[in-house]
């Protein structure tokens, strides 16, 4: 799988949610984009990630 | 040869500048050729737009617009003139990127801040004294007046979430999110993305403190997302947000914005 343009092995089937989790991405800090499509927060538990995937993801820090 | 004269198009012989403004008995004014200061031995080309700007008198408020499209580069005014651009929150960011946006001459601007202007928002956003209390969205606007009038500007007073986002902002054209908490920037940008599709969005997030200012940079994350900052400098106690860096990420996000008006969809 590709992850923010990096080449992650994917081990097992598992969840969005759960990769996120495992990776120690804060949840409600970020935003995802899978094979080009937005996936928004209500729907990481349901997306089943495969090898072919293509992850981008955008860690937010505060100020503005 | 075909040239455009303080906005209206003549026909004229081959002359420089020098004979030009002699002839018009205009020889003491500033001339700006295709949006830059020449003066004397300059050939006139075909297709030159060229202006006239007396020194120090006021213009007339129709000469005004004219005038002040003089020193854009040919044919921006005309595209950035038709854009519609979005800015959600106006703090530090949101109020520097509106400002810039006037400035460059965006047609219309959409501004969208519940708060008012407080005394600890003067350390970096484009307000001032005379501001506090007021509706930020009001002070921005009354500020853009003065700056360029011939703006078109929409404020809304109202806090943004998940639900009213698209409604507000759609029809825009380019948004800035210019938010503050990561959780509502992280929010925001999901919503834009999914919701409006066609619309750019160019986003910010790590401008704090006083590293490096060349750490700060825009960078193409997704196909219709911009992301500038230095993506890790958020702020927290004993590293606030100061001015500098904040107005450098302002400018990165206004300088996106101007970009992709001119259809240029890369960083």
């Amino acid at each position: 799988m590709r992850v923010n343009g990096k080449d992650v092995a994917l081990e097992e089937r598992i969840t969005l949610e759960m990769f996120l989790r495992e990776h120690k991405y804060p949840l409600d800090r970020i935003a995802v984009e899978r094979n080009h499509e937005i996936i928004s927060k209500s729907r990481y538990g349901e997306v089943v990630l495969t090898e072919a995937d293509t992850l981008e993801i955008v860690s937010f820090v505060g100020g503005g | 040869m075909r040239v455009v004269l303080n906005g209206e198009e003549r026909e004229l012989p081959a002359c420089t500048l020098e004979q030009l403004q002699k002839e018009l008995g205009r020889a003491d004014d500033i001339t700006i050729v295709n949006g830059y200061c020449t003066s004397g031995v300059y050939s006139v080309q075909p297709g030159d737009e060229i202006f006239f700007v007396s020194r120090g008198s006021m213009p007339k408020p129709g000469e005004l617009e004219t005038m002040m499209a003089a020193r854009h580069t040919p044919g921006v005014h005309r595209k950035v003139k038709k854009g519609r651009v979005g800015i959600a929150g106006l703090g530090g960011l949101g109020s520097h990127i509106a400002v810039m946006l006037a400035r460059t001459g965006v047609g219309h601007l959409l501004l969208v801040d519940f708060d008012v202007v407080e005394p600890s928002n003067l350390n970096r956003q484009n307000y001032m004294i005379s501001h506090l209390g007021m509706k930020k969205t009001e002070a921005l606007k009354m500020q853009i007046g003065q700056i360029n009038p011939y703006i078109e500007v929409e404020t809304i007073d109202v806090k943004i979430d998940a639900e009213n986002a698209k409604g507000i902002f759609q029809g825009c054209q380019v948004i800035c999110e210019a938010f503050d908490a990561p959780e509502t920037k992280a929010e925001f940008t999901a919503v834009i993305l999914e919701k409006l599709p066609g619309t750019y969005l160019v986003g910010a997030s790590g401008m704090a403190g006083y590293a490096s200012a060349n750490a700060i940079h825009t960078e193409k994350r997704m196909e219709r997302y911009f992301l500038c900052g230095d993506q890790t400098s958020g702020a927290a106690p004993g590293q606030g947000l100061m001015a500098p860096r904040v107005q450098i990420c302002a400018g990165h996000q206004a300088n996106m914005v101007l970009r992709l008006l001119l259809e240029l969809h890369e960083e």
